[in-house]
């Protein structure tokens, strides 16, 4: 690996870095400037004035807002994550608790859907218009087009409730053994898979496609390979830089997709939790959990990037 | 057994290549209409002995190309072989199946493309590349492939033989690359070889280069070669006979000397003749547009394209401006346009000193100083009419709308010999000469002094650039206007110009009246830049190789 | 110059159905069989005569909160596309051809604002905001706006580039003239498409804010407030919520069918005749 190539990773990091601190600031601003006073908007239009004040006060909101911007952040990189509103509790281990439920979860989905929307993908292309390519197309109209809870409900309604194959709740507790946590996350995962395969799979049969459409494909063409020669020596070395940035893009969609799905399955994850605090107008744990979402969506869009540019020749063997 | 037989391959007779009534056709969607089928190749019959080289030429949608393909068996986008024979080495291919076209890929034919930096694998090696097809034909060992590939890559004249192989595609120049191919294609040692534009890619004075080299590799290995191209003196370089093609149907066939020097066809005529447009240089006269010492770079200075050049036209003349790609014309037109304000001199335009600001200049300014561009297509807006992009100079210059309008489309049109009825087409409509004179006639409406032409031509097949440039001077003529003539052809500054100037990386290295310039003694770049033109001449190439002083950039 | 012959059958469904929508929501006061929000029958009856979808979580006639939800619904999303191309097509066109610092400044914002989930950013601001329809029109036009800035700044600078335009500055044409008479037209059919499929993302977008609970806020309901309401009806095996869902997945594909279409049909810049 040469110099250069680590400068352009390295710049690449520096950006993302860059980019999360600007995102606090602006999760931080759409929080506390907007019009509209939280302590008002927490307590409801009847809440006596000296009720505003305390809150004012035990919020400190008093204080100016860079001074709380920057109590917010120091706290986030010392570990601190503060205190919820709504029943006085520390954040950070709420947050831990369901961090590693979603992850869980998504880990799962994730280890369903790639491989899977990768080997169909590749058939879609082996097959070009055939049985498995058009299901691709149908499919892919049907995913973009579908709400995901709409999926969420349809599997409840058949295999949890029609079927009882399935429970329709997700209870996952401390010390669950992995068997039945594993029975308990089946069909929210199975949700989140059907929600980003068909758009993988479309995105791989494309990241291919593109690369078979190639003038060298055709100079193996004509030096006589075989069909799965070609696929392997010519087309995949080339195919997997896009493919992995479709994987990473796709991981990030389903990190925003749990959100959803965890309610859809009562499942006691991250999602669930911001969107309850959200409801119940707790201004720090919708904070924190905007960002920790933030953070991993960035991060793996950075992934994508690291990935492309380590595996360009190009930039791995410079003139 | 019979089977296995019939399909073997058989070295003893004299023919190779026996294609008979070959018949190619392919689907074409038109966007908004129904599928519809048109015959590429109609009827060719091709004969080829062994070791010879066969050079097919015609202009864009002749079928040279589909009918070089067909010889391996191959149709790019969906093109069909549907009817005649392909019999190559005593068996007809056709009859082959996947699996035969695969057995003589890379075996017994092997092919050069037009662009081989887009033709290796960007993730391996070259000399892994190289020896894939022998590897995969098991003609010989890894080591001895390997060796093989070295002394080809010395035959055809690459910097370090013995190294270039463990390069990266991108590491490796695009006329270097055009050889690793060649060297690729023979290194299986096949029967025959086809050549697809293996040199229209490149700049001109790499251009002969490669060309002499595939020359030498082809004569020194015996190989068979069918070489397609657009370009007549090039071909004329390396093909032992010549068969002209145009529409997908043959014209005719002949020896080289026969068809250069003799041609029994009108369009072959044509072709050979497509470079000699009767102009008689004019007097120098006093300059109407001056450029006077002109330094431009681009990212705010960093770049330096145009270094402290001055050239001048007078009125009702032309300026060719020639070089290659990368000497930094194009990057003249954006100074005087003022498109790319200079950072140093100036430019004087009928007796006044030109802003250096596009947005500082005045209508009328604009107005006398048109451009016509290389890509005709996307030199028009594509959703207005014929009539809207000649009309809207008149309405915008002149003020004239309605029926007044329309009469000078109407005329413009005529002078640019297209009828009123292309008014209401669409640039989509139109085929790529047509694009060119609306172009001329949308330069013209606003009735310029001086017209920037951009590589005006290069886009088009010979002929109809022909007929371009005969219309670009017969309209000189009537207008009195001046051009600017930029240009990568050398022959085509012969016909047209009145004075030249000569850009070699930003600097003019020769400039003066044409008769001065192409005239001896000549410095080194503008030697190698005349040296390099092809001629329709038996043996130019060797000539042109033997005189050369200086060594082409490309490599 | 539209043949209406060649519009492929798919296409030609998806308009139909998506006019039928249209429709509904228009006159939906006319063609209810119930007024809005009347609790007319038992909770979770049966589909009946007199109630041909059954009723839902309260003993409201379904059919009759389809159709309300569908005015709600079409309303919200339509104001909320028509804010997101207006903001970002405008802004993305200004600064494809003014370009210089005030493209960077916008392109940056951008950048910034689309590196945070979108559904994230929704509802980390909704949590201070009050809940009005008003809010959720502009939280989810302005927030989807930088998806419209993104499409018809590239598809702009992709034109802008082009000779033909280069022609018409040395010309000396104005400003306008260029973005309105040489960059428009040839933008127009990429963005028509876009628009198709930001309708759609808002119809999604809105459904899952409601579904969440932080959309519509009761006694009105659109689509996804519905399956909100009926999602505890699932597990006794009463899909009344799978309803909504499901007229949103019609409606979706449908707008998508003619999107996809449209963006067919004009994929290339040949522009000319029949490819409007």
């Amino acid at each position: 690996m040469g110099a250069p190539l680590l400068k352009l990773v390295g710049k690449r990091i520096g950006l993302s870095i860059g980019l999360l601190f600007a995102v606090s600031v602006l999760i931080f601003v759409g929080t506390q400037i907007l019009p509209g006073d939280v302590a008002q908007s927490i307590l409801g239009q009847a809440a006596t004035p000296e009720a505003v004040a305390n809150l004012r006060a035990q919020l400190g909101l008093n204080d100016p807002a860079y001074v709380r911007y920057f109590h917010w952040l120091f706290g986030l990189l010392t570990g601190n994550l503060g205190t919820a509103l709504s029943n006085g509790l520390p954040i950070g281990p709420a947050i831990a608790e369901r961090l590693k439920n979603t992850l869980f979860l998504a880990f799962w989905a994730a280890a369903v859907s790639i491989p899977l929307s990768i080997i169909l993908g590749l058939i879609a292309v082996r097959h070009k218009n055939g049985f498995i390519d058009k299901l691709i197309s149908a499919s892919t109209l049907a995913a973009i087009s579908l709400p995901d809870f709409f999926i969420g409900y349809l599997l409840i309604y058949f295999v949890a409730v029609k079927l009882g194959w399935f429970t329709s709740v997700s209870t996952v507790y401390d010390g669950m053994p992995f068997l039945s946590r594993m029975v308990a996350i089946a069909l929210p995962a199975l949700t989140l898979t059907l929600v980003v395969l068909a758009q993988m799979m479309r995105m791989t049969r494309a990241a291919i496609l593109n690369v078979m459409q190639s003038a060298y494909v055709e100079t193996a063409e004509l030096k006589g390979l075989s069909r799965s020669e070609i696929i392997w020596r010519h087309a995949f070395p080339n195919a997997v830089a896009p493919i992995i940035n479709v994987v990473m893009l796709n991981l990030a969609y389903l990190v925003v997709g749990v959100v959803v799905i965890e309610v859809i399955f009562v499942y006691p994850g991250m999602g669930q939790y911001l969107v309850d605090h959200v409801a119940k107008r707790d201004v720090p744990v919708v904070q924190d959990c905007g960002l920790i979402f933030a953070a991993v969506y960035i991060g793996l869009n950075m992934l994508a990037d690291i990935f492309s540019i380590l595996s360009n020749p190009r930039l791995r063997h410079p003139k | 057994m019979a089977r296995a037989a019939k399909n073997a391959p058989d070295r003893t007779s004299d023919t190779l290549l026996d294609i008979r009534n070959l018949r190619i056709e392919a689907t074409v969607y038109p966007p908004g209409e129904d599928p519809k089928n048109v015959v590429i190749v109609d009827d060719v019959s091709v004969k080829l002995e062994r070791g010879k080289v066969l050079g097919l030429i015609g202009e864009s949608g002749a079928g040279k190309s589909t009918i070089g393909l067909s010889s391996m068996g191959y149709g790019r986008g969906g093109v069909r072989i549907t009817g005649g024979e392909v019999i190559l080495n005593g068996r007809d291919i056709l009859k082959g199946g996947p699996s035969g076209f695969r057995k003589l890929r890379g075996r017994e034919v092997c092919y050069v493309a037009q662009s081989a930096a887009a033709a290796f694998n960007p993730a391996h090696r070259l000399m892994r590349q190289v020896i894939e097809a022998s590897l995969k034909h098991g003609v010989s060992s890894r080591a001895e492939a390997e060796k093989r590939a070295i002394a080809l890559f010395k035959e055809v004249s690459l910097p370090d033989p013995e190294h270039i192989g463990n390069r990266y595609p991108h590491q490796v120049s695009g006329g270097q690359l055009q050889r690793v191919m060649t060297a690729m294609a023979l290194c299986s040692k096949p029967d025959l070889i086809v050549f697809d534009e293996p040199t229209t890619a490149l700049d001109v004075t790499t251009q002969i280069d490669v060309l002499a080299a595939i020359k030498k590799a082809i004569r020194d290995t015996g190989v068979a070669a069918l070489y397609i191209t657009h370009d007549l003196a090039v071909v004329a370089q390396v093909a032992d006979d010549i068969m002209v093609l145009r529409h997908g149907k043959k014209v005719e066939k002949g020896d080289t000397h026969q068809i250069i020097k003799e041609p029994r066809q009108a369009y072959t005529n044509a072709l050979v003749s497509v470079h000699s447009i009767p102009h008689e240089e004019q007097k120098p006269a006093a300059p109407l547009l001056s450029v006077k010492n002109v330094t431009a770079a681009y990212g705010g200075g960093t770049v330096k394209v145009l270094k402290n050049v001055s050239v001048e036209v007078a009125a009702g003349q032309t300026l060719a401006v020639v070089g290659e790609s990368g000497s930094g014309k194009s990057t003249l037109a954006r100074a005087i346009t003022g498109l790319l304000p200079p950072m140093e001199g100036s430019v004087e335009f009928d007796g006044r000193t030109l802003p250096k600001r596009l947005a500082d200049r005045t209508k009328n300014d604009l107005r006398e100083l048109q451009m016509i561009y290389q890509m005709a297509d996307v030199a028009m807006n594509p959703r207005q009419t014929v009539g809207t992009i000649i009309g809207r100079p008149i309405e915008f210059y002149f003020g004239k709308r309605g029926r007044e309008r329309d009469r000078m489309v109407a005329e413009l049109l005529d002078k640019i010999e297209m009828g009123t009825g292309f008014g209401d087409r669409y640039p989509a409509e139109l085929s790529g000469g047509q694009k060119q004179r609306v172009c001329i006639a949308r330069a013209l409406a606003a009735k310029p002094k001086l017209i920037i032409c951009d590589e005006v031509t290069s886009a088009l097949d010979p002929l109809v650039a022909n007929g371009i440039l005969k219309l670009l001077l017969n309209l000189q003529k009537e207008e009195n206007v001046a051009y600017v003539f930029i240009t990568h052809d050398l022959a085509t500054v012969k016909s047209i110009a009145d004075s030249i100037a000569v850009m070699y990386q930003g600097s003019v290295v020769r400039y003066g009246p044409k008769s001065k310039v192409l005239a001896p003694p000549f410095d080194a770049y503008t030697d190698l830049l005349l040296s390099s033109v092809p001629e329709m001449e038996l043996g130019w190439l060797e000539k042109a190789m033997a005189s050369r002083r200086m060594e082409a950039a490309g490599n | 110059m539209l043949n209406i012959r060649r519009i492929p059958i798919s296409a030609l469904a998806g308009i139909l159905v998506t006019l039928l929508f249209v429709l509904a929501a228009i006159f939906t006061p006319w063609i209810a069989p119930y007024p809005d929000a009347a609790i007319v029958g038992d909770v979770w009856a049966p589909a009946s005569a007199a109630h041909w979808l059954g009723t839902d979580n309260l003993g409201r006639d379904l059919l009759t909160r389809l159709l309300y939800g569908a005015r709600i619904t079409l309303f919200i999303a339509f104001l909320a596309t028509v804010l997101s191309f207006t903001l970002g097509a405008s802004l993305g066109f200004s600064a494809a051809v003014v370009g210089g610092w005030f493209d960077e400044l916008l392109s940056r914002f951008v950048d910034l604002i689309m590196s945070i989930p979108t559904l994230i950013f929704a509802l980390v601001v909704l949590s201070v905001l009050p809940s009005t329809t008003l809010t959720l029109i502009l939280v989810m036009g302005v927030l989807d706006s930088t998806r419209v800035f993104r499409i018809s700044r590239a598809v702009a600078v992709d034109i802008n580039v082009m000779d033909f335009v280069e022609a018409a500055k040395l010309r000396g044409e104005g400003r306008l003239w260029i973005i309105f008479r040489e960059i428009l037209p040839n933008a127009l059919s990429p963005l028509v498409a876009e628009l198709g499929l930001r309708f759609i993302f808002a119809i999604l977008f809105l459904s899952a804010l409601s579904f969440l609970g932080l959309g519509v806020q009761p006694p009105n309901s659109d689509w996804g407030g519905m399956v909100k309401d009926n999602k505890e009806g699932i597990v006794f095996g009463i899909p009344a919520a799978l309803l909504p869902a499901a007229a949103i997945s019609v409606l979706a594909i449908s707008v998508n069918l003619v999107a996809d279409w449209i963006l067919n049909r004009t994929t290339d810049l040949k522009g000319g005749r029949g490819n409007g």
